[in-house]
């Protein structure tokens, strides 16, 4: 299975997420300065909250970009989960689709806050799902590193 | 001899954060600042004449219902959680959640005065007076506002910011999602994001404290957070009933009930209580509420309005400077 690589502020709402998932995973540093030294090295799922509710520009965590300006850290991701809430309206969640249009890879999920039981299940079925599609096709343009 | 210092008072420094979160949600709520007076209310008055009398009676006495959460969040709500500030940054936060639910409670008088006749209006916070279910409301979360416990204050608080309004904000997305009093539905728009920043950031500070106590007062306050929350809906049901079993809208109201208290738990950190079956939210309400949160569709099956087929384009390193 793939590995999950997550920013969690230290709210930790997306590390409770990522925690019940039960999967390996990687916790990108919370200080911007400690991020150029963190590297992925296996195919990654990659698990973000959406900060702000208002403009795009700053929905995406800066830690996760400082992570995803390393290109073989952005090489590895295969598929993007982003947490965010209803309530911020068309802006839900949006980092998640900035980040899977930026990459060229799936949004497979949004999760609010730290997802409930029924998405924990979800997420599971569809990174198998994923898995499956990666380990049948392995000429799948968008999979290939 | 000693110079007695038993206080000192000190100003608070934005150059010396020791919660980054303070400076972050601060930024949020100061950027997300807004007025009613910003709203173009008065769009809506020829779709307010296209409703039934009972149905404005019902949007009229779900506002004032609003407007008594409102009131109480801004004067005594908010205001019982600063003495319990871990930072001084946190203060200043709270004061401003404190002022803007004290702007939220005016801009449903905004409503009012573009769409009623003062005697309706008059009439509507009469009711909000005379409803048991709505006063029970406030009589239980008051009473621990003004108790000894901080943990405590913070769970009613936030099962005020992120469930208790839910049975009021249904209705104004329920007339959008019939193309009705769209530019009220603006309004309450801003006034639902505001209380998902309100709801984390207590939630959070909830958080940081909780998980300082020991095993078993945990579970203790785990243990009376469960509780307020249903304590809250049962009558949270009746007041729902109450109002909305006319127009027929009840069973629907309480799967965005289960959906928020939901929505509520999580921000204390806790598990959701409520099963999907009982949080499927009518879509209209949600696509209401935002357009793209019902699309959590399987992206293998390639339905869904928002699939887009993926577009071309090589990569350079500029594109992760954004």
């Amino acid at each position: 299975m793939f590995d999950i690589v997550y920013f969690s502020s230290t709210s930790e709402n997306t590390k409770r997420f990522v925690d019940k998932l039960g999967l390996v995973s990687r916790r990108i540093p919370l200080l911007t300065k400690d991020v150029e030294g963190f590297h992925i090295s296996t195919p990654s799922v990659l698990v973000l909250p959406t900060y702000g509710g208002g403009e795009d520009k700053r929905a995406v965590p800066i830690q996760v970009i400082k992570f995803l300006n390393d290109p073989v850290n952005r090489s590895l991701i295969v598929g993007v989960i982003a947490t965010g809430n209803t309530n911020f309206g068309t802006t839900y969640a949006v980092a998640g689709d900035i980040v899977s249009a930026k990459l060229q890879v799936p949004l497979l999920y949004r999760v609010e806050i730290l997802g409930t039981p029924n998405d924990i299940f979800e997420v599971k079925e569809r990174l198998q799902k994923l898995w499956d599609l990666q380990q049948n096709s392995h000429q799948s343009p968008a999979f290939s590193s | 001899m000693s110079i007695k210092q038993s206080f000192i008072a000190r100003p608070v420094n934005w150059n010396k954060i020791e919660d980054p979160i303070d400076l972050d949600v601060w930024n949020r709520l100061t950027s997300n600042f807004w007025l009613p007076e910003k709203v173009p209310l008065s769009n809506d008055v020829q779709s307010w004449g296209t409703l039934k009398p009972h149905e404005r009676v019902l949007t009229m006495r779900v506002f004032t219902g609003l407007t008594l959460l409102d009131t109480i969040q801004g004067t005594v709500g908010a205001a019982s959680l600063l003495p319990d500030a871990r930072t001084q940054h946190e203060e200043a936060v709270i004061t401003n959640i404190a002022f803007m639910e004290s702007v939220h409670a005016k801009s449903y008088s905004s409503v009012f005065s573009t769409l009623c006749l003062t005697n309706e209006i008059e009439e509507a916070f009469r009711w909000s007076e005379e409803n048991p279910y709505l006063q029970k409301k406030a009589e239980i979360v008051l009473s621990y506002y003004n108790g000894e416990d901080p943990l405590k204050r913070k769970v009613a608080s936030t099962l005020l910011e992120s469930f208790l309004f839910y049975s009021g904000f249904y209705l104004p997305m329920y007339w959008s999602s019939r193309a009705k009093l769209t530019n009220t539905a603006d309004l309450i728009r801003l006034i639902i994001r505001d209380e998902a920043i309100h709801g984390y950031y207590i939630g959070y500070k909830f958080q940081q404290a909780f998980n300082e106590e020991s095993k078993d007062r945990q579970e203790d306050i785990r243990g009376y957070a469960y509780d307020l929350l249903l304590e809250l809906y049962e009558n949270e049901i009746k007041y729902t009933a109450d109002l909305y079993d006319e127009i027929g809208l009840t069973e629907d109201v309480k799967k965005f009930l289960h959906y928020n208290a939901n929505k509520a738990l999580m921000n204390l950190g806790f598990d959701a209580l409520f099963p999907k079956d009982d949080c499927d939210v009518n879509p209209a309400i949600l696509a209401a509420l935002s357009p793209n949160a019902d699309e959590n569709h399987d992206f293998f099956s390639g339905s869904g309005s928002s699939y887009v087929i993926g577009k071309h384009e090589a990569t350079t390193d500029d594109d992760w400077d954004f």
